[in-house]
């Protein structure tokens, strides 16, 4: 039986008091949970603080460039569909840099999940302002506050239609890790944003700015009403929910195409002599 | 004297009005008389209107490039007679529907033949006009029909008897009007010289896709762009019979990250895209080279900058495909100048990029990616699939716990693919431990440097040498790359035959650099000449920064038209 042992290794190189610790553990949790061993989870990681969360433990690790995440996890994913494929980054990788793709997962429906570390400020580049960091927010680069309205990915993630989507908090380990190993059981592609104080650049949204605000949906709460969850999404400021807000049964990319997963690429034997006929198309 | 056959016909007309069809089938009934056929087309960046042609040039010879003499023009508009009468050969012919189109004004050899009438009797529809068309254009070089025949039997056999059954109707009228009506001594004649059987037909984006699904290439994702769209249609087209994948990413960004995913994961992976697209991919390049993730791009370069000319062609791209990415990392870059070299480079690409863990580029341009070839038969089982180093049970023992870099002396570190107990696969784009974990050690970041690059001196012995052509002690060397290959070795010839003595260079295989081979060849700097499609002459550049040899002389093309023999001995006598 796989247990947290197992996931364990060395050193991090993040701030004392970061969200992120409580992020890496709930994940080596949700892990064992769900009973994978470090042989069969393959994460992917842009640039970031997050992003540096899979090499403080054990598993197969692609740790790209900065916004690209689920492209490689898209690709990994279709050619070898018993991996599963655990993309993780911060609010800036995710939503800015790498926005575009974030969109078409959803339409592709691709059994990934993508974890957001969102503290609603940029670390790594120490302290500019982010795609969620609240309008008036001061930071580095916005030092009249910030102008543009803070990104909404829970809404927009139903609006789009997605398989599944939650929202965590870093200071509730348990509750964090059971919602991201709903997300990793979950088929299809499933976001789960991780509400994180960053404890060096981010002095609004601090541990006890969230712990007086956020409150765990229950079970009188219907993730499958659509309109329901839209509601839940728009909820932020004095009250702030936590929990699987979204999710429906759509067919996933690999599903559409069962050959990707009956006849998987990497496990194909190329042999010429099943491809011959290719040459057959430009005979005169 | 036995004469040779060299025959050029121009079909023109408007986009949409089916000149691709036209043409296709005109030469397809060609080369099924065993005869060698080469086709280009020119088209206008839209979808109905403008003006369009698509070139036949014929011979009992092989033929790979483009001529400018004409010998028989399909005029489907009069936009057609006017522009292009001029490139008629003595004694050349049009062929037009004098009661569509007016040639009164023109004084050229012009055979009127009503395409739309004869459609309409013969088919009840004008729709078949092209078939008219062909069987005129038949007709009049004595050529065959029964093979015109045949051809549109396959052509439109799919659509229904009925459909394919008119089509023959239709360029039979067309045929019989030519033979009653037609000029009694059109001098320029075709004849069947043999059968088919050995040959294929193919352009040089089919002759990569192709290559690369025998090859063993399982996942390509793309991002449709002019002209490197047709690769991606034809590896998507061919994912139900093959069970490959292909998936059309949302930004070139993601394609070429999604196959960098796929490649990483197991798969052989190729993008296609054309300058723009791959200006995106350059972060991704890099990532490619830093994890050392083996993978393929084509780039079928059209000219630009920026948008340029989306349908046309230029060879604009080669010091950037070398140079592109941030950072230094080994890769290889291949041109190819024919179909023939298209396939077999692409399966080479394959195998290098896998061998050494490296991004290989093969750089086409549009003149290539949509010219059709005949060509010998490929020799599919010379084709070799080697997929390099692997990790396996019993180097556990030599090598303890999988390292993705394991630093060797050849450079290259045994791969295994995530998702097997036999050890966890960890890359980074940060510098990186032989583990993959991030690294900030200035030791580790020089180890690594030299190890990526132990990798492009192997490499290096794989890097076939150019193509010579033309006797040792020739006065001038001509220069040429990539898709140039054909013209260039005709003007090459025609000067020869001339009285000139000139030799050509072709380099296909072009990075890296084959420094020591193109430096025997250039004994004789101050009369060599580089030919190229672009206007700043980068294989000249090159050759100086790999030789230290200058090439002063150049004969370059940049209006986006193709490199012809005529264009080439144009610029070649201005020169002296």
């Amino acid at each position: 039986m796989v247990t947290l042992k197992d996931y364990e290794n060395g050193e991090t190189a993040w701030c004392p008091g970061c969200g992120n610790f409580g992020i890496l553990q709930a994940v080596k949790k949700a892990l064992v949970k769900v009973g994978l061993e470090p042989y069969q989870v393959l994460m992917v990681s842009g640039i970031g603080q997050a992003a540096k969360l899979p090499h403080y433990m054990k598993c197969n690790l692609f740790n790209g460039l900065h916004g690209r995440t689920l492209p490689v996890a898209t690709g990994a994913k279709i050619v070898n569909p018993k991996l599963t494929v655990i993309a993780v980054s911060g609010d800036g990788d995710s939503y800015s840099e790498g926005g575009n793709h974030f969109m078409h997962a959803i339409r592709r429906n691709i059994d990934v999940t993508y974890l957001v570390h969102d503290n609603q400020i940029y670390g790594l580049t120490k302290g500019q302002a982010s795609a969620t960091s609240a309008e008036g927010f001061v930071t580095k680069t916005t030092p009249m506050g910030a102008f543009s309205k803070p990104l909404n990915p829970i809404a927009l993630a139903i609006s789009q239609g997605i398989s599944f989507v939650g929202r965590g908090f870093s200071g509730d380990i348990e509750h964090l890790s059971t919602l991201i190993a709903e997300a990793i059981e979950n088929s299809g592609f499933s976001l789960v944003d991780i509400l994180q104080p960053c404890v060096i650049f981010n002095h609004v949204n601090t541990y006890q700015w969230y712990r007086k605000r956020i409150y765990k949906l229950d079970s009188s709460y219907d993730p499958k009403d659509r309109n329901a969850a839209f509601q839940k999404a728009q909820e932020w400021g004095e009250r702030i929910p936590i929990g699987k807000i979204y999710a429906q049964d759509r067919l996933t990319y690999i599903e559409h195409d069962p050959e990707i997963e009956s006849n998987p690429i990497i496990e194909q034997k190329h042999s010429l002599d099943n491809f011959n006929k290719i040459l057959e198309d430009f005979k005169i | 004297m036995n004469m040779s056959i060299d025959i050029s016909f121009k079909i023109g007309g408007e986009a949409g009005q089916g000149l691709q069809t036209i043409g296709y089938i005109l030469a397809k009934s060609l080369a099924r008389g065993g005869l060698y056929v080469f086709t280009n087309q020119d088209n206008e960046s839209r979808i109905r209107g403008g003006h369009n042609f698509y070139q036949i040039r014929i011979s009992d010879n092989k033929v790979e490039n483009l001529t400018e003499e004409i010998h028989v023009i399909i005029a489907l508009d009069e936009k057609t007679i006017i522009e292009h009468k001029d490139e008629l050969v003595r004694n050349g012919v049009i062929i037009f529907d004098g009661e569509k189109i007016s040639g009164r004004e023109h004084d050229e050899n012009l055979l009127n033949v009503p395409f739309e009438r004869l459609a309409k009797e013969k088919s009840g529809s004008t729709k078949m006009a092209n078939s008219v068309a062909i069987g005129a254009a038949i007709s009049l070089v004595g050529y065959d029909h029964s093979l015109l025949e045949s051809v549109l039997k396959d052509e439109f056999g799919s659509k229904g008897a009925e459909i394919s059954d008119k089509n023959i109707q239709a360029s039979r009228a067309g045929f019989n009007f030519v033979s009653e009506n037609g000029i009694g001594e059109f001098p320029y004649r075709v004849k069947k010289i043999g059968d088919s059987q050995d040959f294929i037909f193919l352009n040089g984006n089919e002759a990569v896709a192709s290559a690369a699904l025998l090859s063993g290439c399982k996942f390509v994702s793309a991002y449709p762009m002019s002209p490197s769209t047709s690769i991606q249609q034809f590896f998507a087209s061919k994912m139900k019979d093959y069970g490959v994948v292909f998936e059309q990413a949302e930004d070139e960004i993601s394609a070429i990250n999604m196959i960098i995913g796929a490649s990483f994961a197991g798969a052989r992976s190729m993008t296609a895209t054309s300058g723009g697209g791959f200006s995106l991919m350059v972060e991704g390049l890099s990532l490619a080279g830093m994890t050392e993730t083996p993978i393929v791009i084509v780039i079928c370069e059209r000219p630009g900058p920026a948008t340029g000319f989306p349908t046309r062609t230029e060879q604009g791209e080669l010091e950037f495909a070398i140079y592109a990415g941030h950072g230094e990392f080994p890769r290889a870059v291949f041109a190819p100048g024919n179909v023939e070299q298209a396939f077999y480079l692409t399966s080479k690409a394959f195998n290098l990029a896998e061998k050494y863990q490296i991004p290989v580029i093969i750089l086409s341009d549009q003149y290539l990616a949509d010219s059709y070839f005949t060509t010998e038969k490929f020799d599919i089982s010379s084709l070799k699939v080697d997929r390099g180093e692997f990790f396996t049970e019993s180097q556990v023992k030599n090598f303890g716990e999988y390292k993705r870099h394991l630093i060797t002396e050849s450079g290259i570190s045994p791969r295994l693919f995530p998702g097997q107990k036999l050890g966890l696969v960890v890359t980074d784009s940060d510098e990186h431990t032989e583990d993959g974990h991030i690294t900030e050690l200035a030791d580790v970041k020089i180890n690594n440097v030299n190890k990526r690059f132990r990798k492009l001196e192997l490499l290096k012995k794989n890097i076939g040498t150019p193509f010579v052509y033309g006797s040792k002690d020739a006065d001038t060397l001509l220069i040429g790359w990539g898709s140039t290959y054909g013209a260039l070795m005709e003007a090459t010839k025609i000067l020869n035959d001339k009285g000139s003595n000139v030799k050509m260079l072709h380099l296909s295989e072009i990075w890296p650099f084959p420094v020591e081979a193109v430096r025997n060849e250039l004994k004789i700097p101050d009369k060599s000449i580089s030919v190229e499609s672009n206007s700043t002459g980068q294989m000249a550049h090159l050759i100086r920064a790999e030789t230290g040899i200058e090439i002063n002389k150049k004969i370059l093309r940049f209006d986006g038209r193709p490199l012809t023999p005529q264009y080439i001995l144009r610029e070649f006598r201005k020169g002296r």
